[in-house]
């Protein structure tokens, strides 16, 4: 297991690295400029320059890229071009909200998706089995943003139970939950759809296996060979399936926090982008990389949790 | 909203049993913004909603300007201009604090003014601190300027959150920590929420200020925008960007609309460095393709003002000149031809503003009735100011000019990325500047509206409008956009305050 463990901190890095050069490349080969955006369009050429000199962005680009990665080994992100503060406290105050907002949605996806999957191949052929896949078939087919603008009609102007967007801050735990709940949904409807078809279909073919049959001969109860015998066995191919989603899960908090204007690192993204702040940029694509690398790397791990074999394998 | 309406309540019950005397609730307002800056330092950054929020609220300029435009005192409680229009001497307000507590003295204009012209100036407007020659200190209440030529918008531009006044002690902290003389202090700055004002008890005019406390929501897409007003979340969204969803709101008693005017003239930027629109035919017949009406009721849903050149129509100085190459399809088909461009491709590079790109849809089909073949690509805005802007790599775009007093940037030589060059223009640009008379500039300035109309520059499209939605108690807002800021001093809640 530490061998594994070794080799995959190893991938790791290396993925990260490359990743690095690949985001370095792209933010400096795309057309744009820090000072121009900064400044705008009735800024004289001068004090354009002068920004420019400022802001370190005449020095060529490998000089920038290896300031940059000396910078992150020892922990320094740089100063962002455009908000003039250091980058890893512009992440540091917007990440627990897009970590909690993608954890909330994940959860919410897994428990839509085990309920929805199982009830349906429990019921298979029948109408509950029917109504899940209808259900799931709009699920994937509704565009989050969407989803995420009927909830607002409907649970904030027209019932008020829940704010149409914003965030009060943590100091307001209450608050910070009620404004969690209608994001969390928007998030998680899709991805919860997704996922109920795959739990379905995994679960149907592990119910036709010879030792859910010996289960039910055994008299056990039918929530009982569900629960017991074929959700273990059908959880390897959902595991997989919410690790990739994951990805898709932070991606899809750009989308949700924009419609609820919360203030997470999807629209830091989006600003940094739309103002070319290329040092802040790369910061954030590096650490959602981190993070889509790091869920797989916990899904692996989840697999040896879950399958036994594999654990044997590793050991 | 809600805690207002209960102390209000509250109150009101007081008062009725004769318990105390009135005390004023602490009045909150809460504004929808679309843009949320970066820094909050306006004289180092352009982002139109930093001086939004700050300009004459939290900072202070020599000068401010009211709705309509005219200048009036702020720091400055008045001035002496010297006959030869080059020397302003500029009378300070007394007893004028920071909100750190520091005096405020001629000093602090002196390193506003120096800071802002100097070769390492970052200001965005540097522009217009180019005319000044020097900025003297005479006694702490009184600075002397000098300028190289006469500028008839001096004052004008002084009032701008470019010029905004810093104290040498805070300046280097303005991008996160505003430090002003204004009737309202920087209170915080949640990123990428909100940002926080509360009133300033110290201002000279505090007992005039009827808001207690300001906060600015940043709430950028218009669908989220209308639910948070409907909700009760916000009270009120000047800039809203979607025209089309505002009969909903004209329709809701709890809501005013306003339709106000901005600066922003909206024009189809031809590249007239670039042929075919070095030919004035082609320019002529893109001008007879298009249909404004159509346009306006396409892209801003009936709600906005044609224009025929470069002014806008709230102008002093302005002259309608919308008739100057009236739609005619044919008329464009036909000197199109004549060009030898008939049948040809044109694209249009438009930034990602509503009101570009759904008036490029509309140019489109225009274009295509009149026999062009128009492309509509569109790009991003950091791509746009790198390939437009600065590279002028286009053929047509389209743009909104929000800067007032701009017909200067038809002067701007052909390094400008309209690619235009004429020494009669420049002359006549010149002349404007240095007109310190009113009515003699305002002629001047129509003759410019018609040199511009005749050479057919640009395709003149329509002035930006200001699309404001205000909960119906709410007052003292300003419905047209004179300058990008918004004094909130005179802004009230309720009528009973």
């Amino acid at each position: 297991m530490s061998f594994f463990l070794l080799r995959r901190t190893g991938g790791l890095v290396l993925t990260l690295l490359a990743i690095s050069i690949v985001v370095f490349a792209v933010m400096n080969v795309l057309p744009g400029d820090p000072a121009l955006t900064i400044l705008g369009i009735d800024a004289t050429d001068d004090a354009r320059a002068a920004l420019r000199v400022q802001l370190g962005l005449d020095d060529p680009a490998p000089v920038r890229y290896v300031q940059w990665i000396a910078g992150i080994a020892r922990g320094d992100f740089g100063t962002s071009y455009s908000f003039g503060v250091p980058v890893a406290g512009l992440i540091a105050e917007r990440l627990p909200l897009t970590l909690s907002l993608a954890l909330s949605g994940t959860l919410l996806t897994l428990v839509i998706a085990l309920a929805a999957g199982l009830y349906s191949a429990s019921r298979h052929g029948r109408t509950g089995d029917w109504a899940v896949m209808i259900l799931s078939q709009l699920g994937i087919a509704i565009p989050a943003f969407w989803l995420a603008i009927l909830l607002v009609l409907l649970f904030a102007v027209n019932l008020r139970w829940f704010p149409p967007g914003g965030f009060p801050g943590w100091s307001d735990p209450l608050g910070s939950l009620r404004s969690l709940v209608l994001p969390t949904i928007a998030l998680a409807a899709v991805q919860g759809a997704v996922l109920a078809r795959v739990t379905r279909s995994s679960a149907l073919e592990v119910m036709r296996l010879d030792f859910v049959r010996t289960a039910r001969a055994t008299g056990l109860s039918p929530a009982r060979v569900l629960w017991r015998h074929v959700l273990p066995n059908a959880l390897v191919p959902v595991i997989t399936i919410v690790g990739m989603q994951f990805a898709g899960v932070v991606t899809g908090t750009i989308v949700i926090e924009n419609v609820f204007y919360l203030p997470g690192l999807g629209r830091l993204i989006f600003q940094s982008i739309a103002n070319r702040d290329i040092i802040t940029v790369q910061a954030l694509v590096l650490m959602v990389a981190a993070v889509v690398v790091l869920a797989n790397f916990a899904v692996d791990v989840a697999y040896a949790l879950i399958d036994p074999r594999l654990k044997a394998r590793l050991a | 909203m809600f805690q207002k309406q209960l102390s209000t309540l509250a109150l009101a019950a007081a008062l009725g049993l004769g318990l105390v005397q009135p005390v004023a609730a602490d009045a909150l307002l809460r504004i929808g913004l679309q843009q949320e800056p970066t820094t909050l330092d306006p004289t180092s950054d352009a982002t139109a909603s930093i001086a939004g929020m700050l300009g004459q609220n939290v900072y202070e300029s020599l000068t401010t300007v009211d709705e309509s435009g005219a200048v009036l005192p702020q720091l400055a409680e008045s001035w002496d201009v010297s006959e030869d229009g080059l020397t302003y001497t500029f009378h300070l307000a007394e007893g004028v604090t920071f909100h750190d507590g520091t005096a405020f003295d001629a000093q602090d204009v002196k390193f506003t003014f120096d800071r802002a012209m100097g070769e390492d100036s970052v200001n965005p407007a540097k522009r217009y601190f180019n005319v000044i020659e020097k900025v003297e200190v005479v006694d702490p209440q009184t600075v002397k300027m000098v300028l190289k030529q006469p500028d008839a918008f001096f004052l004008f531009n002084v009032a701008q959150g470019s010029a905004s006044i810093l104290a040498p002690e805070s300046a280097e902290d303005a991008k996160t920590a505003p430090v002003g003389t204004g009737p309202f202090r920087f209170e915080g700055w949640t990123r990428g929420d909100r940002l926080k004002l509360a009133k300033n008890d110290d201002h000279r005019d505090a007992g005039e200020v009827a808001l207690d406390r300001v906060e600015f929501r940043f709430v950028a897409d218009p669908a989220s925008a209308a639910a948070a007003l409907m909700a009760g979340e916000i009270d009120a969204y000047p800039g809203f960007g979607a025209p089309e969803m505002l009969p909903q709101f004209e329709a809701d008693p709890r809501f005013k609309v306003s339709v106000g005017s901005t600066e922003g003239e909206v024009i189809l930027a031809m590249n007239n460095s670039k042929a075919p629109f070095t030919d004035q035919r082609v320019r002529e017949a893109v001008n007879h393709a298009l249909d404004r009406d159509e346009i306006i009721e396409g892209a801003m849903y009936g709600r906005a003002v044609p224009i025929g050149s470069f002014y806008p129509p709230h102008g002093a100085g302005y002259v309608d000149l919308t008739d100057r190459w009236p739609h005619d399809t044919a008329k464009a088909k036909a000197l199109f031809e004549e060009a030898g461009i008939a049948g040809d491709t044109l694209t249009i590079r438009v930034p990602p503003f509503a009101y570009a790109t759904r008036s490029a849809e509309i140019i489109q089909t225009e274009l295509a009735d009149a026999g062009i073949d128009a492309k509509v690509e569109a790009v991003e805005w950091g791509f746009w100011l790198d390939e437009v802007y600065k590279k002028q790599n286009y053929d047509m775009t389209i743009i909104a000019h929000t800067s007032p007093n701009d017909l200067g940037n038809f002067a701007k030589g052909p390094e400008y990325f309209y690619g235009y060059d004429n020494a009669d223009y420049d002359t006549l640009w010149n002349a404007i500047t240095v007109e310190s008379d009113e009515a003699k500039r305002n002629a001047l300035e129509r003759e410019a509206q018609h040199f511009l109309a005749d050479s057919a520059v640009m395709g003149f499209l329509f002035q930006l409008p200001k699309l404001s939605i205000v909960r119906a108690d709410v007052t003292g807002l300003w419905g047209s956009s004179p300058v990008t800021f918004q004094p909130l001093s005179g802004v009230r809640i309720g009528s009973d305050m």
